[in-house]
């Protein structure tokens, strides 16, 4: 067992407790008479008469079920059922006795409660174990106590606490109620690896019943009483601002209560607040069909204040950046440029990859109440921590007076870590005076911006006359941010390397998409090495080991993001899984490996292509997280994963003129759809005992290389422009 | 305005309501069964699909006028306790991610079921073409009607 100092005392339980107004966790009930946090007790644990609150994560009922409060918000990357189960593995309660309950933003309990980065159950791995020890450890000591013995003398499992040399037992719900007056320990034991019972298990999603039921569960379906319902009209292009309305007329509309001009924009701006228009038209009324016809009747007059931008006018931008602009950051070992000159072979090549949208299914929403003195938000939000924030000084009210509680949410992708919607919910309700819930329209998402940047790379490689990798460049270029990591494979695999980061400007706005810059460096980056290896007449997989054992035998420079043996590793698994090397008829194979977000991903791909169009047949994905949480919710994420790069590499884009987005709707911009997704995805996870790395992201960036790599086998032409489908080869 | 007499998962429901109002509307705002899902509003994702009679539609491009006396079927009303054998094999393959679409995919998925009760890969994708799941779990939903469609003939 692992000895572990817990960062709980009284003092931090009470001020928990005192922020949530005296309660320790006030959650908030959906639509009238419809309760949804009604236990539901599947294997015979009675409903509780009394529950009692052990930690911020734990309430232990009088018989025996639990409530384990998941302190993330859930965007589908299965946190919801994949945290509570890392806290009933340490208080070692049945599975089947837990209910699970959404924990609103609590600073005072938790931390890092967003959605971002494949980050919850990397960052609260500890604190998870942590809580479920604790509450364990608190249920021993109450019963020791009543037994007048020492916790040494007990055993604990399965919710039930047994004497050693002795015949005595008591559930969990026996003496939960002698638990809550016991001293929170300073020290806890956690399990051992190996005894875990239910993390490495498949369990089934805790919202499962409730989504195939159609039962309340998303922002967009939140509803109170004396709520009124709005939408907003943002400027029509980039570089647009509103100056005003036909108001009256749209006033007199039927179901409009009011309309106006909100200002959202907040002093002092974080990184989640600089997105979006700041000054919106907002109509408010009594139903969302009326709300749409009023949008259609405005009549807006805008003022053009900055440059229309077109995507001719971006590619420009980028090639010109290319060419002269100002590197930002770089990294450089050895002499890059005299390799160059020595070298037998060069080849230069240029990717590049559109602006795309997050299109998360849910369109952006949220709830707010806003009084003389509290705000009280409701929604979908990856961020609720930045979105207290932004509606604290939007509204110049103390943190404290803002609440924020997270719905189940419809996809995240990145997007809703930006929190303009909860902050323009705020501005409408403090204009009016009362409760409204903010919907936008598809066209009003997917025309907002805070899109993934357009990007254009140029990589450039050295062999010398034994076809030995000597020398390496990667010079990316994007609207606003460039695509490079300078750290990354195959950075201390070369003996010659220059990395180098330019920006250019747009005022489209722009966002972390699903796995931020990764998305498109892994597709440009694999393949590169996979005309790089054969150039150098090697297999790409051999080619790739190589350089690996050159970053585990003598690494160049000091400072590597990657573990190479990990990488190999999971390149070695995909390798034997997919039986590469062999081939069947008409069947075209591709390979690439990535790492990003802590997580090693090695992905090979077979397909065929039938008159032009693309099937995809079989993926074999190896993935090296660590300790695999939710083992058949993590294989969920990376088929998500990798069904997400090929649909945005081969499908989808957004294209600009006069400054605003050609696609408006899922008319025009594409998504893949079931016909184009991969036939079957197997996934293959390295065993191990290394704490565990997210899964929302790393699946995604490897499939874009790997499939373009299988396209040029396919086809014979290389694919170094996303969309694929804009190539002639292949039909989109 | 108009009045409505809409039947709706078996019961009569009365609705003074705008006779342009899409049903998802209907559904949503004015009867609070909001397991009918909002996506795109132009009948391109699939996630406001409901049943009219046994029809697979989508409810965000039908009027309430254009309704009449035929049998809307959402996925409230698709069974009563959540056990139609699409549902539980949903459950079973724990198809979802985010969950939003899935609603859509449930109702497209019974109601074609119910007219092709064995269909191939093929037609499962043909089907669905039209239900986008932005998260990527299309290969579970295809085996959960796999799986429905095995169950449903035992």
């Amino acid at each position: 067992m692992t000895k572990i100092v817990t960062h709980y005392n009284r003092r931090s339980f009470i001020k928990v407790s005192a922020a949530a107004g005296g309660g320790m966790l006030i959650g908030f009930s959906w639509l009238n008479g419809c309760k949804s946090n009604t236990p539901e007790p599947e294997a015979g644990v009675a409903v509780p008469k009394e529950w009692f609150e052990i930690n911020g994560y734990i309430k232990i009922g009088d018989t025996g079920m639990v409530t384990i409060y998941s302190p993330n918000p859930e965007i589908g990357q299965n946190v919801r059922t994949s945290m509570p189960m890392i806290v009933a593995e340490e208080l070692d309660v049945p599975w089947e006795n837990v209910l699970v309950e959404q924990a609103p933003l609590n600073t005072g309990w938790y931390q890092n409660q967003f959605a971002g980065g494949s980050l919850s159950i990397r960052l609260s791995w500890n604190a998870l174990r942590m809580a479920g020890a604790t509450g364990r450890r608190m249920l021993m000591e109450a019963a020791a106590k009543e037994w007048g013995l020492k916790v040494s003398d007990l055993t604990a499992s399965e919710g039930v606490i047994k004497e050693i040399n002795g015949e005595r037992t008591i559930t969990y719900g026996e003496v939960a109620s002698k638990a809550v007056g016991i001293e929170v320990p300073k020290e806890v034991e956690l399990k051992s690896i190996k005894d875990f019972k239910l993390i490495g298990t498949s369990v089934k999603n805790v919202d499962g019943e409730k989504i195939v039921t159609g039962k309340p569960l998303f922002g967009l379906d939140f509803h109170r009483d004396g709520m009124q319902l709005a939408m907003i009209q943002h400027p029509p292009a980039f570089g647009m601002t509103v100056k005003d309305f036909n108001e009256a007329e749209i006033k007199s509309m039927p179901g409009v209560k009011d309309a106006f001009i909100v200002d959202t924009t907040v002093e002092e701006p974080g990184g989640f607040d600089e997105k979006g228009f700041k000054q919106l038209i907002a109509i408010v009324g009594e139903s969302t069909w009326q709300l749409m016809q009023a949008k259609k009747a405005l009549k807006a007059n805008w003022e053009t204040t900055g440059e229309l931008e077109s995507s001719e006018l971006h590619v420009k931008r980028l090639e010109k950046a290319l060419a002269s602009g100002e590197v930002q950051e770089s990294r450089r070992d050895g002499n890059p440029e005299a390799a160059f000159k020595k070298a037998a072979k060069i080849i230069e090549r240029t990717y590049s990859a559109p602006f795309i949208a997050h299109n998360t299914l849910e369109p952006m929403n949220f709830f707010a109440n806003v009084t003389e003195d509290s705000a009280e938000l409701i929604g979908p939000t990856q961020t609720p921590e930045a979105l207290e924030g932004s509606v604290s000084k939007l509204l110049n009210l103390p943190l404290e007076k803002v609440t924020v509680n997270m719905t189940r949410i419809g996809g995240g992708f990145g997007r809703r870590l930006y929190v303009h919607f909860g902050v323009e919910a705020a501005a409408i309700s403090k204009k009016i005076g009362g409760p409204v819930k903010l919907i936008y329209s598809r066209e009003d998402d997917m025309t907002q911006g805070t899109y993934r940047p357009t990007y254009r790379s140029v990589y450039k490689a050295g062999l010398d006359e034994n076809n030995n990798l000597i020398s390496f460049s990667v010079k990316g270029a994007g609207l606003p941010e460039g695509p490079v990591f300078p750290n990354r494979f195959p950075a201390g695999a070369v003996e010659n390397y220059l990395a180098e980061k330019i920006k250019a400007p747009t005022n489209v706005t722009t966002g972390a998409w699903r796995a931020p810059r990764s998305n498109f460096t892994a597709g440009a980056e694999q393949a590169f090495l996979d005309e790089v290896a054969e150039a150098a007449g090697k297999d790409p997989i051999d080619f790739r080991l190589e350089l690996f054992d050159r970053a585990i035998k003598d690494p160049v420079g000091e400072k590597h993001e990657y573990e190479a043996e990990r990488y190999a590793g999971v390149l070695k698994l995909v390798k034997e899984k997919a039986n590469w090397g062999t081939t069947k008829p008409n069947v075209h194979r591709g390979v690439a490996a990535y790492f990003c977000h802590s997580t090693y991903v090695a992905e090979v791909f077979d397909i065929v292509m039938d008159k032009g169009q693309l099937i995809v047949q079989k993926v074999w994905c190896a993935v090296d997280c660590g300790i695999v949480v939710n083992r058949d919710a993590a294989e969920n994420m990376i088929q998500g994963g990798v069904i997400d790069g090929v649909g945005h590499s081969m499908y989808s884009q957004l294209t600009f003129e006069n400054g605003a987005p050609n696609q408006m709707n899922f008319d025009k911009y594409q998504l893949i759809r079931h016909s184009q997704a991969p036939k079957e995805i197997e996934v293959f996870f390295v065993e191990n005992e290394i704490d565990p790395t997210g899964l929302g992201e790393p699946g995604l960036p490897p499939a874009i290389g790997a499939l373009a790599n299988a396209l040029y086998k396919a086809t014979g032409q290389r694919y170094y422009n996303q969309p694929f489908m804009t190539e002639k080869q292949v039909v989109g | 305005m108009a009045n409505f007499n809409l039947k709706i998962n078996g019961k009569t429901q009365q609705l003074d309501v705008d006779p342009t109002t899409p049903i998802l509307w209907v559904l949503r705002d004015h009867l609070k069964l909001v397991g009918t899902k909002y996506g795109c509003g132009i009948s391109q994702c699939g996630a406001c699909t409901i049943h009219l009679g046994d029809n697979a539609v989508r409810s965000c491009q039908l009027p309430v006028s254009a309704v009449g006396n035929q049998d809307i079927t959402t996925i409230e009303g698709l069974s009563e306790n959540g056990d139609h054998p699409v549902q539980k094999a949903w459950l079973e393959e724990d198809v979802y991610q985010c969950g939003y679409c899935q609603a859509g995919q449930i109702m497209n998925a019974s109601a074609f079921l119910k007219k092709n009760p064995n269909p191939t890969d093929e037609e499962i994708e043909g089907a669905m073409n039209g239900n986008i799941c932005r998260c990527g779990t299309y290969i579970r939903i295809k085996k959960a009607i796999k799986t429905a469609a095995n169950t449903k003939t035992v």
